[in-house]
């Protein structure tokens, strides 16, 4: 336990630190080639009614590769006539893609699934070089179950009828779909798959940071030819979103990100007739019991983290762990954690890749600040950061309180809140002590203490022995004020149909 | 001693229903009830923000009991409180008449089918996990199952139009809520509260747990916004939201039901047109459901 009572801002000396990238198991870089990423455009227009089009505004926004600072590409700020006029192109092209038959539908999204398939490669890199997320996640998570998705909702496309939802239920009509930039062609996949085999047609805006996969996504839909005006992409920032989201031609309101914006939605459509479904923010508790198997929960507590930079809603950002355990939990997670590596997102060994923008790290050193000011103590293993872009070290809190702020607010960052616990009472009162539900974790060998607590967690995913697992046929959402509807499953198809 | 050749009717003092007891309202006051024709029929308690404040609380204690208890129990409850409502069928089927307007011989059909109504969502406490969840194939080697779960405390504003709604229509909204292991706060129906109020006695004395079902009547304007704003709310069923702007409005509700992100079920788009005798199918059952999805890796 000496490490962790000495356990400070910065680590003062070397021996303190475990053995990284030296002697036996130092790294050669294996970089993936950024021209895998295809040709990317000097600057970029929406794609409405089937086309690239300019903006009709003159305003441009730069994304910016944040592992390198690097300009990438301009693309268009759209405007209220921008989303008018993406909003009417879908509304025209509604009438014919809802009368298609089911089967029809399928093979359309069967077709994007398989090109999605064949330009896998092309898409991770890029994804990893808007994004700033390895390679290696971006290769072996999010495009898979891009696939995955458009393949799983391809089935459903023609089997409607038998989703429990009635006999021929019908689509909503036009959806306005508004998503984030932590999985930016995952979260393009959620919310497009489902809409499309139901029968709607969709607007889409992609975050300003990410627009990228996205518009490359319009062309793999031209390659596919799918019918024009089914899918239509308008870039811009949150003024974007807002005229979509308020635009009175659309009925159906899809949205994931931050709480404070879902509200912001969920009022905006007060009063109105249009359908709204949410995915926001989480604070998830990630449980140790005593019994746990501590190697494995050590590798889930990592994954539930510092997954993606811990840039995800549903990511285990506290860290519940019962007295008992706690020493030898913490020396196993600072040891793993040292050997993390952080850098360069095209190279293949690794784990911890870039910030997402210079405001995501203010936000993150802001809170990470408070931290240490409300007398958390922080630790994080050495080591070199790049000179440019945007990096934060993987990082954990001991000493947390319920009431630190690190311990309500969601940072969305590669940040670990780490509090304890006695008994199993009061592990799922502190788990669920938060207005958040989205989802929550479970470590210990004994199948009954397992069903006990997933029982009483207020959270729409609980991962028992292991964190952080999709796939497009399992129910995801939130419970609480971590938004509502569910996205994935049968269930996803609700939030797309007229019940 | 002779026989007195008249005799008084004792009148009932309606009262209000939360946590299983019979609370006169925190204002102290009360407001004319009457019939269509604007005949007085008893003075119903004016409920109050407090009183609405009571209720939440009341609900929110009970929550943990009831949707603890097994389907199968909830199932038996549901039933008893048809039991109970068969028993007074005479006595719902004249507030029904005085209510609404209609007739002795439709104010018992709609008696009847609020009875019913109690028998069948009895039945689905133990069915709706089997509709709503399920195992999901997942692609790796996990076990992988999806459960449907009570969200909590339903603020219900009961139906204040369409045909049957002051007894059918408030057993419409009701019963579902609870079916499924909610607990709920009901606004009565402002100028029809007397089928809500004896409802209560109906829920007192079938094994429903105190608090499961709270009653309040009074101002839609006043009890609804203090519902759609409280914290410890989940969730809003706005059947009876029908007041065309003002704070009992459903889009001001709604806005303020935003803040704390709850479900909210909107009234139909023509409340006045619904008739609550009409088949409910599974909508109000499965809207206050969260859907919760459990993850374990498989091997040996």
């Amino acid at each position: 336990m000496a490490k962790t009572k000495k356990t400070e801002t910065e680590p003062t000396t070397a021996a303190e630190q475990p053995v990284r990238r030296s002697g036996l198991f130092e790294y050669a870089p294996a970089p993936e080639s950024p021209a895998a990423a295809g040709e990317i455009a000097t600057s970029y227009g929406h794609f409405i009614g089937g086309e690239f089009v300019d903006s009709l505004g003159s305003e441009a926004l730069k994304t910016v590769n944040p592992a390198t600072e690097q300009v990438l590409a301009e693309f268009a700020q759209g405007t209220e006539q921008d989303v008018d006029r993406a909003v009417q192109a879908a509304r025209k092209a509604f009438a014919d893609w809802s009368a298609l038959p089911g089967s029809e539908r399928a093979k359309f999204l069967f077709r994007i699934a398989r090109i999605i398939q064949e330009r896998s490669r092309e898409l991770a890199v890029l994804e990893s070089i808007d994004n700033g997320k390895p390679i290696r996640e971006t290769r072996d998570v999010d495009l898979p179950l891009v696939a995955a998705h458009f393949f799983y909702y391809a089935g459903w496309a023609d089997k409607l009828d038998f989703a429990g939802y009635g006999a021929n239920p019908r689509p909503l009509g036009v959806a306005a779909q508004v998503i984030p930039w932590n999985f930016p062609l995952l979260m393009l996949a959620w919310k497009v798959a489902p809409a499309l085999a139901t029968g709607n047609t969709v607007v889409l805006k992609p975050a300003e940071t990410t627009p990228l996969t996205a518009l490359r996504f319009a062309e793999i839909c031209r390659q596919a030819g799918l019918p024009k005006g089914v899918v239509n992409i308008v870039t811009g920032d949150g003024r974007t979103g807002a005229a979509l989201t308020a635009h009175p031609g659309v009925d159906k309101v899809a949205f994931t990100g931050s709480t404070p914006v879902g509200r912001a939605i969920a009022k905006q459509l007060a009063g109105t007739r249009k359908k709204l479904s949410l995915e926001l923010g989480g604070k998830a508790a990630n449980i140790v019991f005593d019994d746990a198997p501590l190697d494995q929960a050590v590798e889930g507590i990592v994954n539930g983290i510092f997954l993606n930079q811990g840039h995800v809603c549903c990511a285990g950002s506290r860290l519940l762990v019962q007295e008992s355990v706690q020493d030898e939990l913490l020396d196993a997670l600072k040891r793993r954690m040292g050997t993390l590596r952080v850098g360069d997102p095209l190279d293949k060994n690794t784990d911890i890749g870039a910030i997402n923008s210079a405001e995501q790290l203010a936000r993150i050193t802001e809170l990470t600040s408070a931290g240490e000011q409300e007398g958390a103590e922080r630790w994080a293993p050495e080591c070199e950061l790049p000179g440019a872009g945007y990096w934060f070290r993987p990082t954990l809190f001991t000493g947390v309180s319920q009431a630190h702020r690190i311990a309500r607010e969601e940072i969305f960052g590669p940040v670990l809140s780490v509090l304890t616990f006695r008994t199993p009472a009061e592990a799922v009162e502190k788990a669920n002590n938060t207005p958040y539900g989205l989802s929550a974790g479970i470590w210990t060998e004994k199948g009954s203490r397992i069903l006990w607590t997933a029982n009483r967690l207020r959270a729409g995913v609980v991962w028992a022995n292991t964190f952080n697992k999709f796939d497009p046929t399992s129910p995801f959402g939130g419970y609480k004020e971590s938004g509502y509807g569910r996205e994935g499953g049968r269930h996803g198809l609700e939030a797309y149909l007229d019940v | 001693m002779s026989e007195p050749t008249v005799r008084l009717d004792v009148f009932k003092t309606y009262k209000l229903y939360v946590g299983g007891k019979f609370p006169r309202s925190e204002s102290g006051r009360v407001y004319e009830v009457t019939d269509t024709k604007g005949q007085w029929l008893a003075n119903a308690p004016l409920g109050t923000r407090k009183d609405t404040r009571d209720a939440v609380l009341a609900a929110r204690a009970a929550v943990k009991g009831w949707s603890g208890t097994t389907a199968y129990n909830r199932g038996q409850v549901l039933y008893r409180v048809a039991e109970m409502l068969q028993g007074r069928r005479e006595q719902f089927t004249a507030e029904v008449t005085a209510s609404e307007g209609v007739g002795a011989k439709k104010a018992a059909a709609l008696v009847d089918a609020a009875i019913d109504r109690w028998v069948w969502y009895a039945g689905w406490t133990d069915k709706v996990a089997q509709i709503a969840g399920g195992a999901n194939p997942v692609a790796g080697p996990f076990f992988n199952l999806s459960t449907p779960e009570p969200t909590g405390v339903v603020g219900v504003l009961a139906p204040r139009a369409g045909y049957g709604y002051s007894l059918l229509g408030l057993v419409s909204v009701i019963a579902p809520a609870i079916a499924t292991g909610n607990t709920v706060v009901v606004a009565a129906a402002e100028q029809a509260p007397l089928p809500a109020l004896s409802l209560g006695e109906v829920l007192a004395t079938s094994d429903v747990p105190g608090g499961v079902v709270n009653l309040l009547s009074g101002r839609t304007a006043d009890i609804a916004p203090t519902l759609a704003s409280h914290q410890d709310v989940n969730a809003l069923d706005l059947a009876g939201a029908i007041d065309p702007d003002g704070p009992g409005a459903a889009a001001a509700l709604e806005a303020a039901a935003a803040d704390t992100l709850k479900r909210v079920v909107r009234p139909a788009a023509a409340p006045s047109a619904e008739d609550w005798t009409a088949a409910p199918g599974t909508g109000r059952l499965l809207s206050f459901l969260e859907t919760k999805t459990v993850w374990h890796p498989m091997g040996i």
